[in-house]
Parts: structure tokens; sequence; C-alpha cells
């Protein structure tokens, strides 16, 4: 989240895509709802804010909405970019926030172009695009001089875009995505969404009022918009919404990601992903050879002589801390840092690539550390056939999973299947202290509630147990490169049980003259004298203490939420430096004002910025008195929020495309259906090239989508009887008149197949789900909760244990270009009553 | 004695997330459901010796365009009636009205006669064939006797289930109905106000109650005390009943 869940409260209109915060966040719900009953709050005169739910499903989110618009699964850039053509064509949007904060002015290359569903620089043959044609126009004569005025700080060149401030240039970043969008109009929204043109109207209406300073809206969005293979652009399409409207940076405003586990934002923090490092750091290409050459690579360059370029400029100084923490005294000047150390993959690695290599044989063996690759892998049969070629197959997990039984599932021959498979049993998270950092970035210390159980083991002993044991087999044996083992460093008091109090510490950082912890990453140097385990936390543990135990909260909200708006500045601590929301020098005008005075993030009080942690020079003039003062983003090369990027891999404007099983022909260009650079795996062993197990709308008529219920936590709740009483079966969800066409009623099984596999379950009929008109076609949406599979009180119970209940047996084995997300929300099935 | 509780749920501001009834069972130790799969999100099904909180969907198309379904759902429970008819048929005073003024069953007094269970109108009670008893919500007194809210209430994230003191609940359920009122909610009113003497456990719909499976204000009423066939039908019964117990008794001897 840009923002945080308290945040909501602030907002007058509330868009929710792609989300079912009421059953997915119940707790966070009641932010929705105290909005709702706000009067102060709300469009027009108020009377409290307006939830508006587009989703394919009528859910118990959608209940307490004002307005639901049943989208079509995976359509949500065609939402977006209708409601940014109706903003634009009707001069909705908010001028000086726009011409100031954003790179609408930006003057991009002649060369981009964008002709029948493609972006320029396309190579079909590679399935990529060569991005260098959507770059800014650049001033060169400016560029030399001014780095010749300002030498360049941490290989930070400066690259100065050329800008028209009139916005009138074609050839200007608003100018071009004004022409891009103006094919979203509401009957093309319409045709492609489902959604009817006077519904979407009436929204849109609503969105255009939010482009007022005295106004906001937040937008909230779950993986039901990153499940697809236009996951990135379809977040993009919200974002660049709200930069149009000028609420981003503000209370009540930003994009704001629900977040699937209690500390999945702080597993994407440290670098869950393949191609990051912690602190978003990218994973050097293979190509790199000095640190020099990294960061000149993948740090942002200066676009304009008032960007800060906070990242770019600092870019090495968190990479040398991080290194010189992890390997201490063997990172020095003279090796770079050990910047070789570290591995730096040649091809694809996401954890989708696992079960493709293993496929193909190239993979030995696998550790599942939190996570069940049989239940959340897409294509489950291919999955399970990946890990049968595997050797061995380690399940580290509190409670046995459909992966550490994989090979004796129903059906299975366990004999045929050769993977030599261990079950470590692991400490449940109340067995354990430590930190969770929610969706809105607080990291928040808890306690152990029980001692382990039985022969349970922290995930972090068992690996720092395992790690020992291979540094003493390298320390004994040598190997091809035993250098990054060997230098690691593992300063804990018992290096074999590190105390996540100690990690806490290694992860803040130290300055290594004094030994003292780091305060800021403002202090971080790329002289090897401090270290950061991940610079965004750097300023959670100072010496002062863990900042994150705090609990300062409603037990006194008048000393703990100083300024009214929810920030509880001394409530556990958020990510970075204690900010509750991002990009807040926005949250005020050019002269240092507050868009709206009621809903203040930071003020200019005359010599400095209060309010909120300023995300800013604390006393860095607002432009009405330094004109040359930074631009409000500071982490990007433009110093303004973007518009059209350059760092997206399909293309800089969002551009509605069709997952890669849809109902229909792209109405924009059926000739360029499916997003061009969607990542398709080739497979290998019984399972061949991934496309080949995509199916067509012919053998398939049904558009399907995949999702979560209150009652469940994904799959682990199959061990907690009291919960599988309250959803105990699996079933689909099937619109009433589909169920009449088909002659099935509630509590009747059912079969759902894709090209992939099926499913047998019970029939849940409703009115909830109801056949849209897509592109002149009608098209019946079912749903398919994902909580079950052939482990849990509800299996074994069953005659048929469990056989065809995972709902990952009929989703898509593809990747979305920028995150190799997979596409678990929108995909192709046939039904029948058995 | 304390001043009277009540529970006031809000059902427009009800997620359905059946939170209430977790904390309710956890706290309450009640017994899992079995694994029953039903006809819509609710499994559940009803309140009993199991469950005494039950989070009831009702689904009903509309004609509006931007709300073409009312989903409601209602947190119910027992309503803790002024007028409670399972009080008053109770043979063993195992019933009794709290110093909070809620209903509540003692377990070591009740003898299982299930007597209750047929008088409530709100089919609330069900009978524990392991203890024996019968078995409802009991406003958690042992929680209320301690200075702490109900476990429903306190794990209630929307606060559509709120706790407090009954007068302050009833003002505050009528400033909520006025102001659903005023945004265009005409159907918003509130459900036990009177119905058997006031509830204390009370609802705010937006449908009539039928649509919840409540009875309407017109039935929910206890018999009336001047019901003069009703006193001599139970007088007649009592009389003769009496006479086959002397009767039987005498005639134990004989079969000695």
């Amino acid at each position: 989240m840009t923002n945080h869940w308290r945040d909501i409260k602030n907002a007058d209109l509330i868009l929710i895509n792609g989300a079912n915060p009421a059953e997915a966040h119940p707790v966070g719900f009641q932010w929705f709802v105290q909005a709702k009953l706000d009067p102060q709050r709300g469009p027009g005169a108020g009377g409290g804010a307006k939830i508006i739910h587009a989703d394919p499903r009528f859910t118990r989110t959608s209940a307490l909405a004002d307005i639901y618009a049943r989208i079509r699964t995976g359509t949500d850039v065609a939402y977006f970019g209708g409601l940014i053509n109706y903003v634009l064509q009707n001069n909705l949007h908010h001028e000086s926030y726009v011409t100031n904060y954003t790179n609408a002015s930006f003057l991009v290359k002649k060369e981009y172009g964008f002709t029948d569903g493609l972006f320029s620089g396309y190579d079909p043959k590679a399935r990529k695009y060569n991005t260098a044609s959507w770059g800014y126009q650049i001033d060169d004569a400016a560029s030399v001089a001014y780095n010749a005025a300002h030498p360049p700080a941490g290989g930070a060149v400066a690259t100065l875009a050329k800008r028209d401030l009139t916005l009138q240039d074609p050839q200007t970043v608003f100018q071009l995505m004004k022409q891009h969008y103006s094919r979203y109009t509401p009957e093309m929204v319409s045709r492609i969404t489902g959604i009817p043109q006077d519904q979407f109207l009436r929204i849109a209406k609503l969105v255009g009022e939010m482009g007022q300073p005295n106004k906001v809206m937040t937008i909230v969005y779950a993986v039901g918009l990153t499940h697809h293979t236009t996951g990135g652009e379809l977040i993009r399409s919200g974002a660049v919404l709200q930069l149009l409207l000028g609420n981003m940076g503000r209370p009540g405003g930003g994009m704001n990601a629900e977040r699937g586990h209690a500390n999945i934002q702080g597993n994407t923090d440290h670098a869950i992903s393949w191609e990051i490092l912690p602190g978003y750091l990218q994973i050097p290409a293979p190509q790199r050879k000095t640190i020099d050459e990294y960061v000149a690579a993948q740090a942002p360059k200066k676009l304009d002589p008032q960007s800060w370029n906070f990242f770019g400029t600092n870019y090495k100084k968190f990479m040398v801390s991080l290194l010189k923490g992890w390997y201490g005294d063997a990172a020095t000047k003279d090796n770079d840092f050990a910047f070789n150390f570290i591995p730096k993959p040649g091809q694809n690695s996401s954890w989708m690539s696992i079960y493709d290599q293993s496929l193909k044989g190239k993979m030995q063996g696998l550790i599942l550390s939190g996570m069940t690759a049989t239940s959340i892998g897409p294509d489950s049969n291919r999955v399970m056939e990946a890990l049968a070629n595997l050797k061995w197959l380690v399940v580290m997990d509190a409670l046995p999973t459909t992966s550490s039984e994989f090979w004796r599932r129903p059906g299975a021959s366990p004999a045929s299947i050769q993977t030599e498979v261990f079950m470590v049993p692991t400490t449940h998270w109340i067995e354990k202290d430590g930190s969770f950092t929610n969706s809105g970035r607080w990291a928040q210390w808890k306690e152990q509630v029980l001692p382990p159980q039985g022969q349970a083991r922290h995930d972090h002993w068992i690996l720092a147990d395992l790690f020992q044991r291979v540094k003493t087999l390298y320390r004994q044996q040598g190997g091809k490169f035993p250098d990054p083992i060997i230098a690691l460093t593992l300063k804990y008091q018992d290096p074999a049980k590190p105390q996540l109090d100690e990690i806490a510490q290694e992860i803040n950082g130290f300055d290594l003259t004094t030994g003292k912890r780091m305060s800021s990453f403002a202090n971080l140097k790329d002289d090897g004298t401090t270290t950061a385990g991940d610079w965004i936390y750097t300023g959670s543990y100072p010496d002062s203490g863990n900042l994150m135990k705090r609990t300062d909260g409603i037990q006194d909200v008048k000393t703990n939420d100083p300024t009214g708006m929810g920030f509880f500045p001394k409530w556990a601590w958020s990510w970075p430096l204690n900010r509750r929301v991002l990009y807040n020098r926005a949250s005020a005008d050019l002269e240092g004002k507050p868009w709206d005075q009621t809903r203040p993030g930071i003020t200019w009080n005359g010599s400095k910025w209060v309010g909120d942690v300023p995300d800013y020079p604390a006393t860095m003039k607002p432009y009405t008195l330094d004109p040359k003062a930074w631009l409000p983003f500071i982490m990007t090369g433009e110093g303004t929020g973007r518009l059209f990027s350059t760092s997206m891999l399909d293309g800089p404007l969002p551009e509605h495309y069709e997952p890669v099983e849809a109902p229909v022909a792209n109405p924009l260009h059926p000739g360029q259906s499916a997003s061009p650079v969607a990542f398709l795996y080739s497979g290998g062993g019984s399972f061949g090239a991934a496309k080949d197990s995509f199916g067509t709308v012919a053998d398939y008529p049904y558009v399907a989508t995949s999702y979560r219920l209150t009652e469940h936590e994904h799959y682990v709740t199959q061990h907690v009887p009291l919960l599988v009483g309250l959803q105990p079966h699996p079933f689909v969800e099937v619109p009433e008149e589909l169920a009449k066409e088909k002659g099935i009623q509630t509590g009747d099984r059912v079969r759902v197949t894709s090209k992939r596999g099926k499913i047998e379950v019970l029939a849940l009929v409703t009115k909830r789900l109801a056949a849209s008109t897509i592109d002149g076609k009608k098209v019946y949406t079912i749903g398919i909760p994902i909580h079950w599979g052939f482990v849990g009180v509800a299996a074994d119970q069953d005659p048929s244990k469990g056989a065809n209940w995972l709902a990952n047996a009929l989703t898509p084995f593809v990747g979305d270009a920028n995150a190799y997300t997979p596409e678990f929300k929108a995909f192709l099935v046939d039904l029948k009553k058995i | 004695m304390a001043t009277p509780v009540g529970f006031f749920t809000d059902t427009t501001l009800c997620i359905g997330c059946k939170a209430c009834e977790v904390a309710c069972k956890e706290w309450n130790q009640l017994p899992d459901n079995p694994i029953q799969f039903r006809d819509s999100y609710d499994n559940t099904g009803q309140l009993d010796q199991r469950n005494f909180r039950h989070v009831r969907f009702v689904e009903q198309a509309t004609s509006n365009p931007d709300k073409p379904i009312a989903w409601s759902m209602m947190s119910d429970v027992c309503k803790h009636c002024a007028n409670a008819s399972c009080l008053e048929v109770c043979p063993t005073d195992a019933i009794i009205r709290t110093e909070f003024d809620t209903v509540y069953i003692q377990q070591d007094v009740c003898n299982g006669c299930r007597d209750c269970i047929a008088a409530c109108p709100y089919g609330v009670i069900g009978f524990d064939s392991q203890s024996g008893t019968a078995k409802k919500c009991t406003f958690c007194y042992d929680r209320l006797q301690n200075n702490k809210m109900p476990a429903c209430a306190q794990a209630c994230p929307t606060q559509s289930i709120k706790f407090g003191n009954l007068a302050d609940l009833r003002k505050m359920a009528a400033d909520r109905v006025q102001a659903l009122q005023a945004q265009g909610v005409t159907q918003a009113r509130i459900y036990g106000d009177t119905e058997y003497g006031g509830l204390h456990a009370f609802f705010l719909l937006t449908d009539k109650p039928e649509a919840y499976a409540l009875p309407n204000a017109e039935s929910a009423v206890l018999p009336g005390r001047n019901d003069v066939p009703g006193y001599l039908a139970v007088a007649v019964t009592s009389v003769l009943a009496a006479i086959g117990g002397l009767v039987a008794f005498r005639r134990r001897g004989e079969r000695a």
C-alpha cells in the first residue's frame, strides 16, 4: 500500500477492483465501514464515503458497496482506461498536480508508437519488446552542461529529458496518453468489460469529481489484478488514474494493495522474488562484472535538474551496505565488496520455472518452506509431475500439505514416484516471536504465544543448521566456488540458532566505525563502513531499541495521533523511516499547503515540513519560495509520478489485452488479442509446451475465476475442524440462469474441466453470479474457491479422499511479462452435472 | 442490579465473516459443527446447543441496477426477551434473569425437560445430549461478571454487533435508522423495540422481519395472562393428572 489500512477512513470514494476485502480482509474492512459512516466524507455534499466494487462476482464486499459493477475478469485496464479517457476528455484531471507532479510534460521519442495492438520495438520471434523507443527525448547539451556542473555521484549520470509544461507538444506524455485512451470510449469499455454504458457513466461521474483538490479517492486492489498475464499493467492503469486525479501521496488516496498473508509484504521486502535483492535492489544480470557496471545499469537516472533521484543517487550505498552485511570482512573495496558472490541468473528463475526446469530434468531437489507447490501452483497436474521428477523434496511445514503428501494422493501409485520426500516439522507463527509486515508497510513485532510443540523447529533454525553443515562440507571438501558460502557472516550468539531479534538488528544495519546501529538509510555509505540487511528497514531498530515493538495506539488517541489523520507514529514502525503515506510531498501544493486543509499529509510551517514523516528533505522550502526545490517523487529519475513508464516490459501505457484463454477476441485489436509478451513455458516430459494446453471457447465455453473465502486461510485451515465446519466441502458457484440451462441444483455434484484438468465438487447455484454481454455475446462466469485438496479434515472424511479437489488443476501455466505471475484469475472451462 | 445490557446488531454493517460464530465457539468451548454442505455460504444452519451465534444470509434480487442483489447478512443470537417464554415455562427455575437483565440457563439446575426449547419463539435453544441440558447464548455471563464484553461483540470487525448499556444502544439504533432513511434506505427499521416486551438483543433490518425469518410485531407477543379457557384447561388437566398419579401410586403395591 502507498497508504495504510486505517487511512481508508479518510477517503471520499473507494474503488475496489480485483479485491474482496470484506471476505479476505474482514478486520481491515472496518475502515471502509468507518468511511461510509462518516458524514464528512463522500462525493458532492458528503454524507458518507461511497464504495464502488467492480468484480465478476457479487461478494460480501459488494453487499456493502454503493455501486456493484459486474466486470468481466481481467478487463480492469479497459475499466480504468475508460475512466482515464472520461477524465481527460472532460478536463477533470487535477491540473496543477498533473503539470507539476507527474511526467505529463515530458517529451517522448518520436520513434515511439502504438499500432494494431503493438507498441513500437516488438520482436515477435523473441516475444519481447526492445524498449529503447519508449524513452524520453534527451537534451544532450543540457545534460553535458549539468554533469559538468554537478559531478555524478554514485554512478548517477544525468540524462535530462525535454519537457513542455504547457502540455501542448504532441510528443508530451499528456498528449500521447490522451490519444492512446481516446479509444476507450464508454461503448468500448462496455463491450470489453460487460458493464452497461449507463452504469459506467454513473461511475465515471463520481470518479471524475475526485480530481478536485478538496476530494480524494482511494483504489484498493488485491490479486484479482495481479493474477493475470497483464497483472502489472492492470495495477498501473489504476495508478495512472490516481496520478491524473492528483490522489497519490495524499491521505485518503493512493494505490493500495491488500496483501494475502499476514507477512507477505515482509516477504516481498526481503526478496522472496527471484529478480530482486532485499529492499528492491535488482538482482544483477550475468553480464555485470563490477558493482559500478551494475549500478550504472540498474540505478534510475536523473532525468530532470530538479529530480533528487534519491534511489539512483544512493543505489550503490544500499548495495555496498548489503554486501558488507552479508560478507563482512570478506567484502573489501579491493574485491568490489564481493559483488561477484551474488548469483546472477541468466534466465527467468521465477517460482514457476522451478517446475518447468524439473520437467526438463534439470532439477535434483527442492526445499519448500512455508509454501505448498501442489496447491498454489497453476496446472496442478503439471506441478505434481514436476515434483515426481525430482530426486528429493523437502517440505518444511507445521502440518502435512498436499506437497508433502503428493506421492500418495488419491489415484497416484506411490511405487511409481521415485522422489524421496522429507517432511521437516516447523514451528507455527504462534510458536515464535518476530515481526509481521502488514499491507500498510507496518512492521509489527509479536511475541511467542506457545512453546514449540513436539519436534517442531523454527524454519530459520533449520536453514541455519543446514547452512552450517553445507559450509562444513565446503570447508572439508572444497568445491567449484566455496567463497560465498565460507564468507557469509552469521554473527549470532549461536549461528545454528539465530534469534529473530538478532536478525532484526542485522536487517537494520550497523555503523562499523562506531559499532552502533544505524538510525536512517540516509547515513549509509558506499565505502564499506556501514551495513544494512535491507535498507528500507534501516531505522526500525536503532540504538534506542526495537521500534517495531511500539504500541502507543488508541488507548490515548489525542497523544498518539497528534494530527488526527490516523498516522499513530508510535505504533510499531512502517518503512521507510516510519512514514505512513508514501510520496507525501505530493499531498501539499506548490506553496506547501495541503490540497485539502481538512486532510493534511505534510504541511510547510515556515521552516520545516510537519505532519507525517516527510518523504522529502525536512527543511527544503516549497516551490513558491525555492523554484529549484526537488520535485515530489524523490525515488524516480523524473522526480515526478509516471503516467508513462519506461520500465515496464509490456508497454509504457497500460493497454487492454485478453487473458490467454478468453471468450472473445480483443475488441480493440482482434489481431493482437492477448499480451504479446506473456511468458510461455516450454515444458518437458509428458507435459509439453504450456501454450499447447490453452483451451478455446469452442471447447470450454465458460469463463472461470478462482478465489478465497472468509472462512479459510488458503489451505492450512483444512486442519482446523471449527473452520472446516463453516465451509466444509469444496464447491463451485454457478449462475442461476446457467444452472437452469444445465439442470443443476445446489448440492449436485458437477465436473468442471479445463484443457488441463478437472475438479469434481458440489454446485452452489446463486443469483450473485450472472451472465454478462461481452462484445455482443452472452458470457457466463463460474466461481471456483481454492481452499480444498487431498489433505485435511474434509478430505479425510470424504469417500473420495479429496480426489479432484485441487482448484489449480484447472488454471493455465503462464506468466505475466513483468513479474511472471500466473493467470489464476481468468481461464476457460466447461461444466457438467455428474 | 447492574445496568441492563444489550446487543444492537446492525445488519447493514455485517460482512458475514462469522468471526462472532468462531469467537463464541472458542470462548464457550462449544463443539464443532458436523461437515455438512448446505445451500448457501451458511453451513451453520441454525441456533442450537452448538451454535449461540449464527450468521444468516438472505439473498434477494432487486430492481436497482447499481445493486442488483440485496445480500443481507445478520448475526442472529438469543434475543434475551423482556418477556421470555423460556423463562416462564422452565419448571425448575433453571432459567433466570441475571443482574444484567439477561436470560441465562443455569446448567446445574436444568433438568433437561426441554420445555424451553418448545416455548422459544425464535428457536434459539438446543438440547445437549451429553450434558442432558438445554443450552443457548449466555450473553457471556462469565465475561460480564468480569467486566468484559461478550466474545462475539469483541470479535466483530465492523462493529455490526454492538454491546453496551441497553438504553444507549436503543438511542444509537434510532439515530442510525434516521441516518439511513435520510440516505434513502426507506426500509431501515429496528426489530426488537416492542417484540416480546422488548428484546435485549435487537436488530437493524432493511426489510420486513419475515425476510429474516423473524416473527413480526403482531405475532411476537406472549399468550395473555387473562386467557381464561387456557387456564381452565390447565386446571382440568392438572386435576386429571393428580388423580392419575394417585391411582398409579395406589396400584404400586398390587404388582409387588
